[in-house]
C-alpha cells in the first residue's frame, strides 16, 4: 500500500485541472493516474478546432487544448502514471490500479478526484432492431480509427443523432473521402452547437433530418443498409414514412454517459444524468471524494471542463489540509438552446461560427442581390465575417499528417477559402514527417496556393 | 478410418472431443469462421434443463436427462462455465397450476430428480423479484446454467490438442462417393471421410440431400432475446420460466454464468430460405419485454445493453434426429433444438459410440480431454495477477474496461484460435459489456493485426464479408 495525499483518476482536461489547481493550493504529493499512453482524454482525438474560446480567449484544437496543461503538469512536477487501469475505489480511499510496469498497486489517498470522463451510448441502449453485422460503429470509434489510426471506418455513412460529436465526424470522413449521406435526429432540433451544423453539414450539403429515426439495420456480414423514418410527438417511427438508404456504415452519435462504475464501488451517489452527484464544490457524498468533468455531467465545452475542475482541485487541497470548503463554488454551465424563428423573404439567416455562442444573424439583402445590413450579431467581429461569408467565405482546416507508422494532427494557420478544403487535403496526403517537432512547426508552407501554413497542434517525440 | 464432421456448433465440437478417444482421423468441417459461430451453439438461452419438458421416450427426453447429469463433470474438464442455479416454472392461473403437476409426473417419468411444486408466496420468499400475481411454482433443483460457446470451443480446442483437425472457413457445397468413401467437396477443397457425422444445424436437411438422404427437413425457428447490464444481473437467481406452450418453454428471465441478465426468446417461423436470418425485430423485442416483465415486474430496460437472435433447427419429426441415416456410415444429428445444449455430452457421447462400435476402434493410450483457460482478470486473487503481470506484462494492459479483459487474454485467444474481434470476444468476453466494444474494439484489432501480421484492413468481425474497416489512410495517397 502507497500513501499519496492526492489521487486523480484520469488525465483528460478535468484531471489535468484539478490536479493543477490542488498544486496551486498547497497539496504537494498529487499522483494522476490514467490508462491511456498519453494524457490529454478524449482530446487528442478531436483534433478540430473550438477549443479555448473562454478560457483561453483563443480558438484551439482538441491536441492544442490538451498539450498546454500536460506542458504544465511536466513543468509543476506532478507524478502521473500513464497506461494504468484503475480497477476499484474504496469509501476509505483504497485505489487499485494495475498497469504493465506496477502490476496490480494499491494506493491509499487522502482525497480522490474523480475524472473518468464519460463513454459513448451504444447500439443496444438505443434498440435498434435488424441484423448486427460489421460497419455499427460509435462516433468516438471511428474519430479514433480516423485521427489517430488513420483507418477509414466507412464509404457510404448514415449518422444518428446531431450531437456534436456526430456532426465534426460527418465533416471529417467527408473530407477524407468518405460519402455522409444524412445525418438524422430523433428530436425536432439538433442537440449540436449552431457552428457545428452551419461548418459540419452546411458547407457540404449533408442533410439534417430532423424528427427522424434508423429504425431497421440490414446486413448479415457488414451492413447494406438502414431504413429510417420520420416519427410521431411520442418518438415512435411513422410506418408510412419508412425509407431504405444504401450504405455500409451506421455510425452512431446518440449519447454519452458519465463513466461512474468506479464512483459507484466506492458508495458515491449518482444523478439523474447518471454523473457523479456533487455539491458546488465538487464535493461527492463520499468525504474525500471530488468528481469534476464529464463524470459528472456530460459538458459541451472543455472550457467549462476546466473550471468546473479547478474548483474540484481547489476544494479536494483544502479537504486535504483540514480547511473548511466555502467559497461561491462551481454551478454546471450548460450552452443556451438554439432559437429557430422563420424567414423572413428579404432575409437570410446565418449562424455565426467564430465563436462558440453562434449568433443567429439576419442579412438583409437590396434588390441588387448585395448586402444592405446585418443585425442580431454581438460583435463587430461577428459582423465582418458574416460579410466575408457571403462574398469569400473562409474556413480553418483541421487534418492529421503520417509520420512513420502514426498519424499527427495539424491545422492551417488561419482560414483558408472554403472552395480550396479538398485541394488543401490532397496536399497533406502526400506529407509524410519525420523526426520529432514541437506544436506550431510548419508541415506545409503555403498550402494549396492559400498563402496559408499548416502548422502542427501537438508535440510529436517519439 | 476417417471421420468428418459437418458443422462445428455444440454437437459438432462435442462429438470430435469423444471421436478421439479413439484409433481414428476427426476433422470438422465448419462454414464460419471459428467453431460455435455459425449457428444456433452461440446464440441461445444457456439453459441446462433439469428434463421435465420432453415427453417420456423420445430422444429429448433421454438425452436431455443423461446430458444435464453429464453437464457438470464435462464443464469442469472443459473449464467452462456451469453452475446448478435451480429453475422454476411460474402458474399465474389455476388452470395453469394443474399444467404443472403434469409437468412434475412427466420429469418423474424421465427421471428427473429434486422436483417440488411450492406455492407464490413460498416462492417469492426464495426469489423476491417474482410478480405477486404467480400463485405457484415448478421448482427444479438440477436445472442450471452453462456459457455455451465456451463449452464448444473449448470442447473443439481440446479435440485438437488430442489431434482432431479444425477446418474454419470451410463450408461443405457437395457430397460424393468414390471407392467407398465420401469425397466431400467444400469451399477449401475436397476431404475424404469414411463416416460423416451431420451436425449442420439448421442446415441438416441440405446436408444430408447432398448424401442422398431426404427423410427428414429442418424449419427454421428464431428466438430474440435481450441481454441486461451485470448491475442488474441478481434481480433473479433462479432460471424463471411461465408455463411452456406447443411453440417452445416460452420467454424466461435468467441470470447468465458470467452474470448479466438475460430475457428470452420468442419463436418465430421463418421460410426455408430465411435460415440465416437472425435479425431482431420490434414486434420480437416488444413480444419479449412484455413476457418478461409479466415474471419479473422490476425489470428496467435502463441497464438493456444489447439485444440478439438464435435460429432453432426444428425438424418435421420434432424430436432430435440421432444415428444412421439411410445412407451407409452417414450419421445425422439433426432437428437439434432445444434441450440439445443439455443434452449435447450425452449426443456426443452416442454419436462416437455409434462410429467406434461400427468400426470396432481401439481407445487411444492418450486421451486427455482436460482444458484449461487463464481465468478472467477479476476471477484471480490479486495476488495471483499481480504475479501473471509480473511473469507477463501482457497481462497488466487493460484492453477492455467493461470485462477487464487484457491485453495477455487476447493473445492467448488468438493463440486458442480466435482470428477475427468476434473470436476475441467470444473467447474473453472483450466487447461484451456495457459500452458493447465501443472503446475496446478499435485496440482489439489492433492487437489482433499486430499478433498475426495481417494489415488493419483485413481484420473482420466475424469472418466473411464482415470487415471493420473500409481503407486505410496511406493507401490512397495520391
Ligand atoms: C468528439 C468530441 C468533440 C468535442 N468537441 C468539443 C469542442 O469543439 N469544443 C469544446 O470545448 N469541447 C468539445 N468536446 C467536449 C470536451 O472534449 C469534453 O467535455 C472534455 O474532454 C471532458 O473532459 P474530461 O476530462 O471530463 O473527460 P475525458 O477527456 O474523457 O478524460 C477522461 C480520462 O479519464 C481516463 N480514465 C477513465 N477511466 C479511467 C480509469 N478507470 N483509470 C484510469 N484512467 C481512466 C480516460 O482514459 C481519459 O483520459 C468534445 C468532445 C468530444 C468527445
Ligand atoms: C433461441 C434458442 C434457444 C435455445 N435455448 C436452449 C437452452 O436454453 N438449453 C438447451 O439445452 N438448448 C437450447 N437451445 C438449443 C441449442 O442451442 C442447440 O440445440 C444447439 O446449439 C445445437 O448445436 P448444433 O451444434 O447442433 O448446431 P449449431 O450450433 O447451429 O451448429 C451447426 C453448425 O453447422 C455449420 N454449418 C451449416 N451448414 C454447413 C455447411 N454446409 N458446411 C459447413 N458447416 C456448416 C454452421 O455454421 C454451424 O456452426 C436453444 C436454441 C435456440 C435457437
Amino acid at each position: 500500500m502507497v500513501n499519496v495525499d492526492l489521487i486523480v483518476i484520469g488525465a483528460g482536461p478535468a484531471g489535468m485541472g484539478a490536479a493543477l489547481a490542488a498544486k496551486k493550493h498547497g497539496v504537494k504529493d498529487i499522483l494522476i493516474l490514467e490508462r491511456a499512453d498519453k494524457a490529454g482524454g478524449i482530446l487528442p482525438q478531436c483534433i478540430h478546432n473550438g477549443f479555448g474560446l473562454h478560457y483561453f480567449k483563443q480558438e484551439l484544437t482538441g491536441p492544442e487544448y490538451a498539450l498546454r496543461f500536460a506542458r504544465q503538469i511536466k513543468e509543476k512536477q506532478i507524478n502521473i502514471k500513464l497506461s494504468t487501469m484503475v480497477t476499484g475505489i474504496t469509501a476509505d480511499k483504497i485505489v487499485t490500479a494495475i498497469s504493465k510496469a506496477d502490476g496490480l498497486i494499491k494506493y491509499r489517498a487522502k482525497a480522490i478526484v474523480l475524472a473518468m470522463g464519460c463513454r459513448e451510448r451504444a447500439r443496444g441502449a438505443i434498440r435498434i432492431p435488424g441484423g448486427r453485422p460489421a460497419g455499427v460503429i460509435t462516433a468516438g470509434a471511428a474519430q479514433r480509427f480516423t485521427n489517430m489510426e488513420g483507418l477509414m471506418p466507412g464509404k457510404e455513412v448514415v449518422i444518428l443523432g446531431s450531437g456534436d460529436i456526430g456532426l465534426i465526424m460527418a465533416r471529417r470522413l467527408t473530407l477524407e473521402g468518405s460519402k455522409v449521406k444524412a445525418v438524422c435526429e430523433i428530436m425536432p432540433q439538433s442537440g449540436g452547437l449552431q457552428r457545428n451544423i452551419s461548418q459540419c453539414l452546411n458547407d457540404f450539403d449533408i442533410p439534417l433530418m430532423l424528427s427522424t429515426t434508423v429504425c431497421e439495420i440490414h446486413g448479415s456480414e457488414r451492413v447494406t443498409g438502414v431504413t429510417i423514418a420520420r416519427v410521431d410527438d411520442n418518438l415512435n417511427p411513422i410506418e408510412e414514412t419508412r425509407q431504405y438508404i444504401p450504405c455500409d456504415t451506421l455510425m452512431l452519435s446518440v449519447g454519452l454517459i458519465p463513466e461512474n462504475e468506479l464512483s459507484q464501488g466506492a458508495g458515491v451517489s449518482l444523478a439523474a444524468n447518471g454523473g457523479a452527484a456533487t455539491d458546488k464544490y465538487m464535493h461527492t457524498n463520499v468525504p474525500g471524494i471530488f468528481a469534476a468533468g464529464n463524470v459528472a455531467h456530460v459538458h459541451d465545452l472543455v472550457d467549462f471542463v476546466t473550471e468546473e475542475a479547478e474548483e474540484a482541485g481547489k476544494n479536494a487541497a483544502k479537504f486535504i489540509l483540514n480547511k473548511k470548503l466555502d467559497g461561491k463554488g462551481y454551478a454546471f454551465r450548460e450552452k443556451k438552446t438554439p432559437s429557430s424563428a422563420p424567414l423572413d423573404p428579404n432575409e437570410k439567416r446565418l449562424i455565426c461560427i467564430v465563436c462558440p455562442v453562434g449568433c443567429e444573424m439576419s442579412v438583409y439583402f437590396d434588390e441588387g442581390g448585395n448586402i444592405a445590413s446585418i443585425k442580431n450579431n454581438r460583435c463587430k467581429r461577428g459582423l465582418a465575417w458574416a460579410k466575408e461569408e457571403f462574398t469569400a467565405p473562409k474556413r480553418v482546416l483541421t487534418s492529421t499528417v503520417r509520420r512513420g507508422n502514426k498519424w499527427v494532427p495539424v491545422k492551417t494557420k488561419g482560414a483558408i477559402p472554403k472552395a480550396l478544403l479538398f485541394d488543401a487535403m490532397s496536399a497533406l496526403k502526400k506529407i509524410s514527417l519525420t523526426g520529432n517537432a514541437t506544436v506550431g512547426t510548419v508541415v506545409a508552407p503555403n498550402i494549396a496556393g492559400t498563402g496559408v501554413d499548416v502548422v502542427l497542434t501537438d508535440d510529436v517525440e517519439q | 478410418m476417417k471421420v468428418a464432421i459437418i458443422g462445428g456448433g455444440v454437437i459438432g465440437a462435442l462429438t470430435a472431443l469423444e471421436l478421439t478417444r479413439y484409433e481414428c482421423d476427426t476433422v470438422i468441417l465448419e462454414k464460419a469462421s471459428d467453431v460455435s459461430a455459425g449457428g444456433a451453439s452461440k446464440a441461445n438461452s444457456g439453459i441446462v434443463h433439469a428434463g421435465f419438458d420432453a415427453t417420456p421416450g423420445t430422444n429429448k427426453a433421454v438425452f436431455n436427462a443423461r446430458g444435464s447429469a453429464m453437464m457438470p463433470q464435462v464443464c469442469q474438464q472443459l473449464d467452462a462455465r456451469y453452475k446448478r442455479n435451480g429453475s422454476m416454472v411460474l402458474a399465474f392461473s389455476k388452470r395453469e397450476s394443474a399444467g404443472q403437476q403434469k409437468l412434475l409426473n412427466q420429469g418423474l417419468a424421465n427421471g428427473v430428480e429434486g422436483l417440488s411444486i411450492i406455492t407464490g408466496d413460498e416462492a417469492r420468499e426464495i426469489e423476491p423479484a417474482l410478480s405477486k400475481e404467480v400463485i405457484s411454482v415448478l421448482w427444479a433443483k438440477t436445472g442450471g446454467i452453462v456459457c455455451p460457446y465456451s463449452l464448444a470451443m473449448n470442447a473443439a480446442a481440446s479435440a485438437k490438442k488430442n489431434g482432431a483437425q479444425v477446418m474454419t472457413n470451410t463450408e461443405v457445397i457437395g457430397i460424393g462417393k468414390a471407392d467407398g468413401a465420401f469425397v466431400i467437396a467444400t469451399t477449401q477443397g475436397e476431404v475424404e471421410a469414411d463416416y460423416v457425422i451431420n451436425a449442420a444445424g439448421v442446415h441438416a436437411d441440405k446436408i444430408a440431400n447432398m448424401a442422398g438422404d431426404d427423410s427428414f427437413s429442418i424449419i427454421p425457428r428464431r428466438g430474440e432475446y435481450m441481454l441486461f447490464d451485470k448491475k442488474i444481473g441478481g434481480l433473479v437467481s433462479h432460471t424463471i420460466f411461465q408455463m411452456p406452450s406447443e411453440r417452445g418453454k416460452g420467454v424466461l428471465v435468467t441470470p447468465t454464468v458470467d452474470g448479466n441478465l438475460l430475457t428470452g426468446p420468442n419463436a418465430q417461423d421463418l421460410s426455408g430460405t430465411n435460415k440465416e436470418d437472425v435479425a431482431t425485430t420490434s414486434q420480437g423485442q416488444d413480444y419479449v419485454w412484455a413476457s418478461a416483465r409479466r415474471a419479473v415486474p422490476g425489470l428496467t430496460r435502463g441497464e438493456l445493453i444489447t439485444s440478439f437472435a438464435g435460429m432453432r433447427a426444428v425438424s418435421n419429426t420434432d424430436d432430435f434426429i440421432l444415428g444412421f441415416s439411410t445412407v451407409p456410415r452417414f450419421i445425422n444429428a439433426a432437428g437439434i433444438q432445444s434441450p440439445g445444449l443439455s443434452a449435447s455430452p450425452a449426443i456426443a457421447k452416442h454419436l462416437a459410440s455409434l462410429v467406434a462400435s461400427a468400426e470396432q476402434l481401439p481407445e487411444r493410450a492418450r486421451f486427455d480431454p482436460l482444458f484449461t483457460s487463464i481465468p478472467h482478470a477479476m476471477e484471480m486473487s490479486e495476488a495471483e495477477l499481480h504475479a501473471l503481470i509480473a511473469q507477463n506484462p501482457a497481462f497488466g494492459n487493460i484492453i477492455c474496461r467493461c470485462e477487464t479483459v487484457t491485453e495477455g487474454h487476447i493473445l492467448h485467444a488468438i493463440q486458442d484460435g480466435a482470428t477475427d474481434i468476434d473470436g476475441v470476444k467470444y473467447r474473453t468476453r472483450a466487447g461484451m459489456g456495457r459500452c458493447q466494444g465501443g472503446f475496446c474494439m478499435p485496440r482489439v484489432l489492433e492487437i489482433i493485426a499486430l499478433a498475426t501480421g495481417q494489415n488493419y484492413t483485413s481484420i473482420s468481425k466475424k469472418g466473411g464479408g464482415s470487415y471493420i474497416l473500409t481503407a486505410e489512410r496511406g493507401a490512397t495517397v495520391g
